[in-house]
């Protein structure tokens, strides 16, 4: 049988949101019990299971109740139904140091919130240096908190976080403070706990975390879980959720809809003298067949049709990332003989591997005319292709690496 | 975030289970396995109060000096009430009272006022007003140190059957002020104007407590009016009387004290001090105490319905 650390049964939680609240008794009573209020269900039947040391992120976009949700988790908040089962102590990192009182010196501090975390007394008494030297602040540490900068809080924060030594640690994209060095200090700290079989539960909406740390990922939208499986195939349902609610994805370039409305049906610019009346993008490699997988290969065939016969064509390709250009490249350049375009007709550029990571590319096609300088036809990223990265290698190029270590010292 | 120690069977790990309704038992026995937080706290509280001024913890016994010397004055010198050490009297009564009006005052904002750690850390809530209730606790302490040395100065024997009731008194007083500090740092979540209820109410009940008068200049009207029960059915009134009882209730033998006043035909020492037998407080007592103990429980159960919402509400 296979051990549960964190099971969700028929989460539910309920939040009256009120136009107009009356906290006092004397507005009570004025207003009578009743004060308008719309019903929002942050939470919708949440049933999840969490395999012991398993690190499972929890991608959303702002308001889709990945944040409650921990906070049930953490008991911080108290379901409207449904329950949640916790086998081992869970630590809570809502945010750094929370409960730090600026009036108390650096080590109160450690006391306080360790003591909050759920740590005894003597438990905090013998972790106490590691907390010091891990947050770097053994000379700071008798000065009170508030002459502390906020990276130092944070570090203090984490310090006792991640000293509390839970069977369950909940994090809540608190991994963004501090400099560069205790960040990585951060990432090789919740390493250790994966390597401890602990179990992690992250929520984020930054999809790159996700990838680097999590073995697993739940996709939340208005309060449901709409997918769950490896982190590239959650990132890829998070961005489409994100797109369906009409929240822009970095990855989309912010004037596509007014490209598309401006020019209509066509979607085509140039002359007219040829059209461009449909791309059709094949993934050989792809079982998904609306996406390519990092390092697959792509077939992009542009089926077009010449008013007249055209013979200095050349055509061209290039492809977007947020408006930057990635690549481009034309029949010239390949020294590719276009020839006499006339009537229907079809271009394929055959990629032999598309090396990038995740994200979504815009295209852009040209047929343009050498002798005659004219664009022919020109549309400019309407089409778009969709990279997911199974791995978990982060940045934009996909390059294929193989790690080897190989001991030179002599036994 | 209690560390469950629920018996392990085997070596699969304890499990914790939450949801909507928690019993007060569960609650209990949460809030007993976090006492150390609630140290913390307490500690965190007193640093905190006197950490940037000048006199420090100082100010938690010159406080209630200033009381004491203001009211002396006023009804001494002002009023000529003419009793005999008349401070030491304020003192006995003014102890009992400074616990329940500080615990009770500060718990009703407890909740309200740490709405960053409620929403942020995952503890027994209850903690917070009990740690008002435990700061409230060392300024006593603190106070009753006051008082036991006044008395060594002024050569006051405490009177012994009553003495011996004294921590009956005391636990009634703790449990009772346990219920009501629940009970407001709750309320005081969805009525926020409660604080400022509260601060009227407990003025009303200070002067309906024989702090800093005697039971026996009321005693007359009330018996009069038939009103004794009402006026001794506040807990509190009892517990300040037999504190006034136990320790001002007969000046040394030694001491020249000429009242100038006689107040009733009493034998000496006991002028002023109300003549309940040391059996009448004892049953007194136990019944608050049990009062209490149904008010707690009554306060933990609404405080557990409240609660799911504090991290909203705040």
């Amino acid at each position: 049988m296979v051990e549960y650390s964190v099971e969700i049964q028929e989460l539910s939680k309920h939040f009256k949101l009120y136009k107009e609240k009356h906290t006092s008794l004397k507005e009570r009573i004025i207003h009578g019990m009743k004060a308008p209020y719309e019903e929002f269900w942050a939470l919708r039947d949440i049933s999840i299971s969490i395999k012991q040391g398993d690190t499972v992120g929890l991608l959303g976009h702002n308001g889709s109740g990945k944040s409650t949700l921990l906070r049930c988790i953490a008991g911080i908040l108290q379901p409207t139904s449904g329950r949640v089962l916790l086998r081992g102590s869970v630590a809570a990192l809502l945010e750094l140091g929370a409960g730090f009182h600026p009036d108390l010196s650096g080590r109160d501090n450690i006391y306080l919130n360790a003591s909050l975390l759920g740590l005894s007394k003597r438990d905090i008494d013998g972790r106490f240096e590691e907390i010091v030297e891990f947050s770097e602040l053994s000379q700071f540490i008798d000065n009170q908190v508030k002459f502390y900068s906020s990276g130092m809080q944070a570090r203090l924060g984490f310090a006792v976080a991640v000293n509390v030594d839970p069977d369950i640690l909940l994090v809540d994209e608190v991994l963004a403070v501090g400099d560069e060095n205790f960040q990585r200090k951060c990432i090789d700290r919740i390493n250790l706990f994966q390597k401890a079989g602990k179990t992690i539960i992250f929520v984020t909406h930054a999809a790159d975390s996700v990838r680097q740390i999590c073995d697993k990922a739940f996709v939340l939208d208005h309060g449901r879980v709409v997918a769950d499986g490896t982190p590239g195939e959650a990132i890829r349902t998070f961005r489409e959720y994100m797109m369906a609610s009409g929240q822009r994805s970095l990855l989309e370039p912010l004037d596509q809809s007014i490209l598309q409305d401006e020019h209509g049906e066509s979607e085509t610019l140039g002359t007219g003298d040829v059209e461009i009346k449909e791309v059709i993008l094949e993934y050989p490699k792809s079982e998904h067949g609306n996406h390519l997988l990092a390092g697959d290969p792509m077939n992009v065939r542009l089926r077009y049709y010449a008013a007249k016969a055209l013979d200095d064509a050349v055509v061209g390709i290039s492809i977007f990332a947020d408006n930057d250009l990635f690549f481009s490249a034309t029949s010239q350049g390949h020294e590719v003989e276009v020839g006499e375009l006339n009537g229907d007709g079809e271009i394929i550029f055959a990629f032999e591997s598309v090396p990038l990571l995740d994200g979504v590319y815009k295209m852009t096609f040209e047929v343009r005319g050498t002798q005659s300088g004219l664009v022919y036809a020109w549309r400019e990223q309407v089409d778009q292709f969709e990279v997911v990265n199974p791995g978990r290698d982060m940045g934009v190029v996909a390059f294929p690496l193989n790690i080897k270590v190989v001991s030179t010292s002599r036994k | 975030m209690s560390q469950s120690d629920t018996r392990k069977v085997g070596k699969s790990i304890p499990v914790r289970v939450l949801s909507p309704e928690v019993s007060v038992a569960a609650r209990l026995v949460r809030i007993w396995k976090e006492r150390e937080l609630l140290f913390f706290m307490v500690g965190r509280d007193l640093t905190v109060k006197y950490k940037n001024s000048i006199l420090g913890f100082a100010w938690s016994l010159l406080n209630p000096a200033l009381t004491v010397i203001i009211y002396d004055f006023v009804f001494q010198v002002a009023l000529h009430n003419g009793m005999p050490d008349y401070a030491i009297y304020i003192m006995c009564g003014l102890v009992a009272w400074n616990f329940f009006f500080n615990s009770v005052l500060t718990a009703c904002g407890s909740v309200v006022n740490n709405g960053g750690l409620i929403k942020k850390v995952s503890f027994s809530r209850e903690i917070l007003a009990l740690s008002s209730m435990g700061t409230a606790a060392v300024f006593w302490f603190f106070q009753m140190i006051i008082l036991v040395l006044a008395l060594v100065i002024f050569h006051f024997t405490p009177q012994t059957p009553y003495l011996y009731v004294v921590p009956l008194a005391l636990l009634a007083l703790v449990l009772l002020t346990g219920a009501l500090s629940i009970f407001f740092s709750a309320v005081n979540v969805y009525f926020r104007d409660m604080q400022h209820i509260l601060e009227v109410l407990l003025m009303a009940l200070f002067w309906a407590s024989p702090v800093v008068y005697t039971w026996i200049t009321v005693k007359k009207s009330l018996v009069h009016h038939h009103l004794t029960w009402i006026y001794l059915a506040d807990p509190i009134t009892p517990i300040i009387l037999l504190m006034q009882r136990a320790f001002y209730g007969n000046p040394a033998s030694g001491k020249a004290t000429t009242p100038s006043i006689k107040v009733a035909n009493l034998p000496t020492g006991t002028h002023y001090v109300a003549d309940f037998s040391s059996i009448w407080y004892i049953k007194y007592f136990i019944a608050v105490i049990c009062v209490s103990v149904v008010l707690i429980i009554l306060a933990l159960k609404l405080f557990g319905r409240l609660e799911g919402n504090f991290a909203e509400e705040l």
